[in-house]
């Protein structure tokens, strides 16, 4: 019989620790498959984020670097310039992208540095509890917004793709959803494209995934699943926002 | 190479090139501007030469962390202000047991204070400045060919022992102009770099954190650090003394302080040929020469601390003295830069006190 489905070389043979439909494996298991369909794996530099995501260092079988929160960009920066040849991207969430390290971010993508930003957007802090996060919708309850979001006290969430598409040196920026089968596979297509433009040194591309929270949105996740698709699509519509000639 | 007349930050940059630094990241501060505007040139000489102006502080850190990690010789600079910021880096590079250095020119504070040459920094240097149980390696030069030396040096240390070196001058000395014999860099044996990231090509893939949720993992890599530390504090205690073999009080002062020590002691024996004053200048402030004050001790029993701030070292004389001689403590902080008389007074004044008090 023929095999035609395993686990990808680049993913290790462990068991993970996210919850139950939580979108990080989803991600997690797309990078790794892309690392082996574009035989990048023994080419690749990762930097994991401060968060959830932190122990991807456990689960993606390639060179990893720990940044202090919110520093991704500065370090993949530092590697980058180093090892131009490299494959070298940053992973994301929304607190450490788009509060603590948007200075890291913004200005990484104004040099157009040769990286790319997986950028996981599940509008909470994770780790922390489910706390408020800058991309947290308007009316949305959390640990520290129990009344709900304010935009008129807290801001408006932070669209990070819009933003970053005004600056001259991004390349590529999409956002994507991994909430169902047809999001998922868009979304390895825009990490694709994104690792692609790295390869022809077009600038800084980042791509940001809409990912379920379950256990901090209080949501089973199916609920989460309609929940990305009715509610928080309309803030963070998906599609490509930026896209120059690769 | 030949004798030439520098600044001190153009011999730091020239120093560091000159160890094979390839990659240099800053934001702008003042009294060191003319170090990151000497690389932003001159890193274009050097292959693979790589210089940033950062948006900030902790980018720059942070990207010293990345190039480190990648294998490269990198190095920031910054004054009082910017490296209170660059903490956060410098904790997690100790933790991680990256090499790096980085450059402070030490300038009047606390807060914004001034431009002016201070030492106030020396608590936040030596105990590590940032959180977490760890320590890194502080050098204290005093004229502009220590500025190359050490700045050279510092580059070998933080490979060796895979910590950050922190090359602690002031404004004074940043501006000083000397003459400089740039070192030349000889074959060294140093331990090979086995954690660089380079992608994990015909090797296991490699993992440099400072996340150790184990809590008795998490201890046990602290006592690692611990032990490497106690071998820094073994091999790399540096420091000089002047005119100690017949002398009744020792100065003890650092970089610029000490320079103006030396001219105080100078003067102060050439006007009254019965006052003996010697002089220890630690070199390195951490690992500090605890043992050569405690030997100093048996002989000495004045020791007068003199520094550019409130009064920081002067507790680490008292750590090594452990009450086994009697402290003097002159100190001129917020950027005043006394003169070699001003200092000559307060010595005199104390060292003619203590014999008089000996004598009764």
């Amino acid at each position: 019989m023929k095999k035609v489905f395993s686990r990808p070389k680049s993913l290790r043979k462990v068991s993970m620790h996210y919850c139950p439909g939580c979108g990080h494996s989803i991600i997690h298991r797309l990078i790794a498959e892309l690392l082996d369909e574009l035989k990048l794996r023994d080419k690749t530099i990762c930097v994991p984020p401060a968060g959830c995501a932190v122990l991807a260092y456990y689960y993606l079988d390639i060179d990893m670097v720990e940044a202090p929160h919110g520093r991704a960009t500065a370090v993949a920066t530092g590697i980058k310039r180093v090892h131009p040849k490299n494959l070298v991207f940053s992973y994301q969430g929304d607190g450490d992208l788009a509060a603590i390290g948007t200075s890291e971010a913004l200005h990484a993508a104004n040099r157009g540095e040769q990286i790319t930003v997986i950028f996981v957007n599940n509008a909470v802090y994770g780790m922390t509890g489910g706390q408020m996060a800058p991309t947290t919708l308007a009316g949305q309850k959390t640990t520290t917004s129990p009344f709900g979001r304010d935009p008129k006290i807290e801001g408006p969430p932070i669209r990070v793709c819009e933003l970053l598409a005004t600056l001259h040196n991004t390349s590529y920026l999409e956002r994507v959803a991994v909430n169902s089968p047809a999001h998922i596979k868009k979304t390895k297509n825009a990490l694709r494209k994104a690792f692609e433009h790295q390869k022809k040194n077009t600038g800084f591309s980042l791509v940001e995934i809409l990912s379920p929270c379950p256990t901090n949105w209080r949501m089973d996740p199916l609920q989460s699943c309609k929940w990305i698709d009715e509610v928080m699509v309309k803030e963070f519509p998906l599609g490509v926002l930026k896209e120059v000639k690769c | 190479m030949n004798k030439q007349l520098m600044y001190g930050t153009h011999a730091i940059g020239e120093a560091a090139i000159q160890a094979g630094c390839t990659c240099y990241f800053g934001y702008p501060i003042t009294p060191q501007n003319e170090l990151p505007e000497y690389m932003s040139r001159r890193l274009t000489e050097v292959p693979g030469g790589v210089f940033i102006q950062a948006e900030s502080e902790l980018a720059s850190i942070n990207m010293v962390l990345g190039a480190s990690v990648a294998g490269a010789r990198a190095m920031t600079s910054s004054s009082s202000p910017g490296i209170s910021l660059k903490q956060e880096g410098i904790s997690f590079l100790a933790g991680m047991e990256l090499p790096a250095v980085i450059v402070n020119i030490v300038r009047g504070g606390p807060g914004l204070g001034n431009i002016a040459p201070a030492q106030s920094d020396y608590f936040q240097a030596t105990r590590g400045g940032g959180h977490g149980d760890y320590r890194i390696v502080v050098l204290a030069p005093a004229s502009v060919q220590e500025l190359a030396d050490m700045t050279f040096a510092a580059f070998d240390l933080a490979d060796e022992y895979r910590v950050p070196v922190m090359v602690m001058g002031d404004g004074m000395l940043g501006q000083l102009m000397e003459p400089v014999v740039m070192p030349v860099r000889k074959k060294k044996k140093l331990p090979e770099k086995d954690y660089i990231l380079t992608g994990a090509k015909r090797r296991p893939a490699r993992l440099v954190k400072s996340l150790i949720l184990d809590t008795k993992a998490m201890e046990d890599h602290n006592w690692k650090l611990m032990r490497k530390y106690r071998r820094i504090e073994q091999n790399e205690t540096r420091w000089e003394s002047f005119l100690l073999d017949d002398a009744e009080m020792v100065v003890i002062a650092y970089g610029t302080a000490a320079r103006i020590a030396r001219g105080a002691i100078n003067r102060l024996r050439r006007e009254d040929e019965s006052i003996r004053v010697g002089l220890i200048r630690p070199i390195t402030l951490w690992p500090f020469p605890t043992d050569v004050l405690k030997k100093a001790s048996q002989k000495i029993k004045d020791f007068f601390v003199f520094e550019m701030s409130a009064g920081q070292m002067v507790e680490d004389v008292r750590l090594a003295l452990d009450g086994s001689g009697t402290i003097h403590f002159y100190g001129r902080p917020g950027g005043v830069v006394p003169t070699p008389a001003e200092l000559a007074r307060s010595i005199a004044r104390h060292y003619y006190q203590s014999q008089r008090k000996q004598k009764k």
